[in-house]
């Protein structure tokens, strides 16, 4: 392994036995956002990044969410397996940070990729040193929030380095692994030309990326941060609107990079 | 079931021609032409035309006159003429283009009246718009002629009017036109009226030999009355310049005779649901036939059905403000059922079930007709695809689930209303609104006393006792309080349609039915999932009870989390269930009126407001005066899981224990379905298979944004056709009351975060 991730919250102790229990912040069936098809989704708790728009700022911590077994998430995810072929789904492991905790998430992606679901891993990248080849192995399918190019913009962002993202960036495009790029466009934010032009030339370069899903900033969490006492990080802010998302897609698309 | 005559059926240039022959020549049945005559299509959307000029203009004249109907509520009304199938001079909307002509009355959105099921409906619903009902009419329907209500109201008894008064039975139809029957109107375009005539007139003869008990009298005075029907539908049709007694002989009669059928119905019945029944693909043997012959091209079909769909659009009956509070939005139930698969493996879609569904597009969305897709996982990729596009671009679609439909009832069912099944002209149903479960478990924890007045209206069973709820006591407690309340209801329902078919017979539709013909009693029930969601609180959770001065329980405290329904969770799910099944089997245990086969229903349509506003404080922690929760949906919020989880926590009541439907409403975000259009259609292709193969009877689908809904309620004027599908049906959202528009934005709207 190439790089050394930023150790911030250590949960799973370095271990050889399968790790089985995970915080998890809970559970969902979604259309159409986490992967294709209808698809079991856990969201785990703990993540290393503060990003000034998250939307699900009740998944920051780890010791919030709920210990829940790999067993009874198989269990549920086994539920919906008829649901998921049908719809041509599967299951998604999102967070929070799924690779904060790398055993536990290693372990239900190996379960259910093992009996047949299709899997995919929601994350930022910046833990990505911290997914083991056999992980990925077990992935079919990688969303990989690059939430910007220019490294004083995700420093701003996020509160942490790029570096370790684009790192592992290169390594997905290595294994050929299907990759759907994300980027959240938030005016006045990540929405800088070089920004985006930056992103759309470094994606160029990966034969494994899919597309790039462009997510409009929303607003729509200013409730949970109110509900959590905090103080919203982007008063005011609106979403993009219909001029700036042309013209990022045009961006992409001149990079010959396809975007939705 | 009887011969027909053989007008025209060897006759190569007859009305017949090119038809594959069978048992529907030498019998009534709909069916089997059909099936012998039919055109599969598979294909995708791709051969479907626009709009024509014409039509654009024949529509645009009315939409020109619906502003004003909104602002005052009805358009006009004639004050002094009951309606029957023959009683108002032809009406057109524009005599020179429109092509299916025929009105209720003899201008367009001018309302009749129809004083048969109930003088105070026709006098307070004329009063409630500014009109007067004309004396003379007044004098003779209650001098003279007795009327359905004043019949309900001289046999209900008292435990029947306090259950009434205190909102327990709810909706009944005691002073309204029960509805819910669908006349096979396509009879009278393959057969011609003459021989529909020759039928029953062998069914009455069926009849010389037996005995004259009470029974066999009225059935002979309800053929002959039927009889008689057919015989003003031809004369109604003959004032428009048509002869209806012989069978269609192109598409364009076919529309126009199945039509005058369908007229006749609402000319002489203000039902609260008057459906369709399952005419496109019927229809389609006619076009696809013309088309064949070289008389109609594609946008000549198109153009075809864009007409009748206008005519279905503008059907309209005189309600009362109290009626509209329950169902908003002037619903018809114009309800056409489309799809579905045949029984030999084949699929009904024909290229007219395509041509219906596109006049949402050519004419833009609208509540009625309401369009039923029956959905099968074995429908065509191409229709299940188009179907999907035109619910995300409309919101005007319904599903059922024909794989639990056709085993039941056949191949050739429609829905009447919102979710209740029926062979088409084989079975009709005796409509009985619903009963509030949620208010039945407060009578059970108070011993039969309201929770609002206090007063005693169930039986004085002991009250519960104790500061904290005994999940045994109250489900014993609830189990007798639902005796009381099963046997109550069927009583009144008993007395209701006793009254409606001695004072207001539907002689038309039944003419449109076999003799005999299978009658099920449609009960039904509201506030499941506050029901189910109390008992899962005082079960799991633990819940305090707050009582007033008199000792009547009047508020709860949930002391701690519970499995809520909609979650996917058998805790909860099982409680729902049960409820189900359980005041099912009560209901089975009552007699009912003319041998009826007992059903329920779990469906509110608009009503669970009102229900809601009547009823107090409930064990799950909503307060009192708050909505339930649509049909069989959960409740607001609770359902945590996303659309999937809590769709299929509805899937797991147990359809054969509430035959007559169970209504799921879902509204998800654009971008809850998926980032591109094509995605999107994709993905709900495969939550209707997903939910349909999990054994969900039936979904609404509507695909909207929030911004939208607050938009439209600020600024109606600029949203005419917005339309949404709440429980069962289809309503311009910006006809609603202030409350149910607030209340369907507090649903959940899925994907929104």
């Amino acid at each position: 392994m190439s790089s050394t991730a930023p150790s911030t919250a250590r949960s799973d102790a370095a271990s050889a036995a399968p790790v089985t229990t995970g915080s998890v912040h809970s559970w969902d069936i979604s259309t159409g956002v986490d992967g294709p098809g209808t698809r079991f989704v856990v969201f785990t708790s703990g993540c290393p990044l503060r990003c000034l728009y998250c939307h699900n700022p009740d998944t920051w911590r780890m010791r919030d969410g709920q210990p829940t077994t790999v067993d009874e998430l198989v269990a549920r995810a086994e539920r919906y397996r008829r649901f998921i072929k049908i719809t041509g789904g599967g299951v998604t492991i999102s967070g929070g940070e799924p690779l904060q905790q790398p055993l536990f998430t290693g372990e239900f992606l190996r379960r259910c990729h093992e009996s047949g679901l299709h899997t995919a891993l929601d994350t930022s990248g910046f833990l990505g040193a911290r997914a083991s080849d056999a992980l990925l192995a077990d992935v079919d399918l990688v969303l990989l929030d690059i939430k910007s190019w220019d490294p004083e913009t995700y420093r701003k962002t996020t509160g942490n380095e790029v570096a370790p993202t684009l790192r592992f960036a290169r390594r997905l495009a290595e294994l050929d692994k299907p990759t759907w790029v994300r980027f959240v466009l938030v005016p006045g934010l990540t929405d800088a030309e070089d920004n985006v032009d930056g992103l759309a030339r470094f994606v160029a370069t990966l034969p494994n990326v899919e597309h790039v899903d462009v997510l409009p900033y929303h607003r729509m969490a200013e409730a949970k941060y109110a509900g959590r006492g905090l103080p919203y990080p982007l008063p005011g802010v609106e979403p993009p609107d219909a001029a700036l998302l042309e013209r990022v897609h045009a961006q992409f698309g001149a990079h010959g990079v396809r975007s939705l | 079931m009887s011969t027909t005559t053989e007008t025209g059926r060897t006759a190569e240039q007859g009305a017949w021609r090119g038809f594959q022959p069978g048992i529907w020549c030498s019998a009534i049945d709909v069916r089997d032409f059909v099936r012998a005559n039919y055109t599969p299509y598979t294909g995708d959307e791709g051969f479907l035309a626009g709009p024509t000029e014409r039509t654009l203009a024949v529509w645009e004249k009315l939409t020109a006159m619906f502003p004003a109907e909104r602002e005052r509520g009805i358009y006009d009304a004639d004050v002094s003429t009951p309606s029957t199938i023959t009683s108002h001079a032809p009406g057109y909307v524009d005599r020179e283009n429109e092509l299916v002509v025929g009105l209720q009355t003899d201008a367009p959105l001018k309302r009749a009246i129809m004083p048969n099921g109930g003088l105070r409906m026709v006098e307070n619903g004329l009063a409630a718009y500014g009109y007067t009902l004309d004396p003379q009419v007044k004098e003779i329907f209650t001098k003279y002629r007795k009327t359905h209500n004043a019949g309900v109201f001289d046999a209900y008894t008292p435990r029947v009017r306090a259950a009434r008064r205190s909102h327990i039975l709810t909706g009944l139809p005691d002073a309204y036109g029960r509805g819910r029957i669908i006349g096979d109107y396509r009879r009278v375009a393959l057969y011609g009226v003459d021989q529909l005539i020759a039928a029953k007139k062998a069914e009455l003869r069926t009849l010389d030999e037996v005995p004259s008990t009470a029974d066999v009298i009225r059935d002979r005075e309800e053929l002959a009355e039927q009889i008689r029907a057919l015989g003003e539908l031809k004369e109604m049709a003959a004032s428009y310049g048509f002869d209806v007694s012989g069978p269609a002989a192109t598409a364009h009669e076919a529309i126009q005779w199945l039509y005058f059928g369908y007229l006749a119905a609402v000319k002489e019945q203000n039902g609260a649901a008057m459906s369709l029944g399952r005419t496109s693909t019927f229809l389609d043997v006619y076009l696809q036939r013309d088309l064949e012959e070289g008389t109609i091209d594609e946008v000549r079909a198109q153009e075809l059905v864009d007409d009748f769909v206008i005519k279905l659009r503008i059907v309209r009956f005189l309600r009362t403000p109290e009626y509209d509070q329950l169902f908003s939005g002037d619903p018809t139930w114009v309800t056409e059922s489309i799809g579905g698969m045949s029984r030999d493996g084949r699929t009904l879609v024909t290229k007219t079930s395509f041509r219906f569904l596109q006049t949402l597009h050519n004419l833009g969305p609208a509540p009625e007709p309401n369009l039923t897709v029956l959905w099968s996982p074995d429908l065509p990729e191409g229709f299940k695809r188009f179907c999907a596009r035109t619910s995300i671009e409309t919101s005007s679609i319904q599903y059922e689930n024909d794989e639990l439909l056709r085993p039941e009832y056949g191949d050739d069912t429609a829905i009447a209303c919102c979710v209740s099944a029926m062979p088409v002209g084989r079975q009709m149903q005796f409509f009985g609104a619903r009963v509030n479960l949620a208010k039945t478990l407060l009578y059970a924890i108070n011993g039969g006393r309201d929770e609002i007045t206090g007063e005693q209206i169930g039986p004085a069973l002991p009250p519960l006792t104790g500061d904290r709820l005994s999940y045994d006591e109250v489900a014993g407690a609830l189990d007798k309080m639902m005796d009381w309340l099963a046997e109550t209801y069927v009583d009144a329902l008993n007395v209701i349609h006793y009254m409606h078919d001695k004072y207001a017979y539907e002689r038309v539709e039944m003419a449109l039915h076999d003799y005999p013909v299978k009658r099920t009693l449609a009960c039904g029930i509201a506030g499941l999932s506050v029901a189910a969601d109390s008992l899962s609180a005082i079960k799991y959770g633990g819940v305090r009870v707050v009582r007033d001065e008199t000792g009547l329980a009047v508020d709860y405290v949930v002391e701690g989390d519970y499995p809520a329904f909609g979650n996917d969770d058998d805790r909860v799910d099982g409680i729902a269930a049960g409820l189900v099944r359980s005041f099912m089997d009560k209901i089975r245990t009552y007699p009912s009126y003319r041998g009826a086969e007992h059903t329920q229903s779990v469906l509110t349509i608009t009503s669970n407001v009102v229900y809601g506003k009547h009823t107090g404080n409930t064990p799950d922690g909503r307060r009192k005066g708050e909505p339930f929760a649509p049909g069989a949906n959960p409740m607001n919020g609770r359902d945590r899981h996303g659309m999937v989880a809590s769709a299929l926590s509805v899937a797991k009541l147990p359809y054969d224990q509430a035959r007559d439907g169970i209504s799921l409403t879902n509204t998800v975000t654009p971008s809850g379905l998926g980032r591109t259009a094509e995605e999107r259609i994709a993905n709900l292709a495969g939550v209707l298979d997903g939910y349909f193969d999990g054994g969900g009877f039936h979904m609404n689908v509507n695909v909207l944004n929030r911004e939208i809904l607050l938009d439209a309620m600020e600024h109606p004027e600029k949203y005419p056709q917005l339309t949404i599908r709440v429980s069962g049906y289809a309503v311009n959202f910006v006809r609603l009351t202030r409350e149910q528009q607030l209340d369907v934005l507090n649903r959940t709207f899925h994907g929104s975060v």
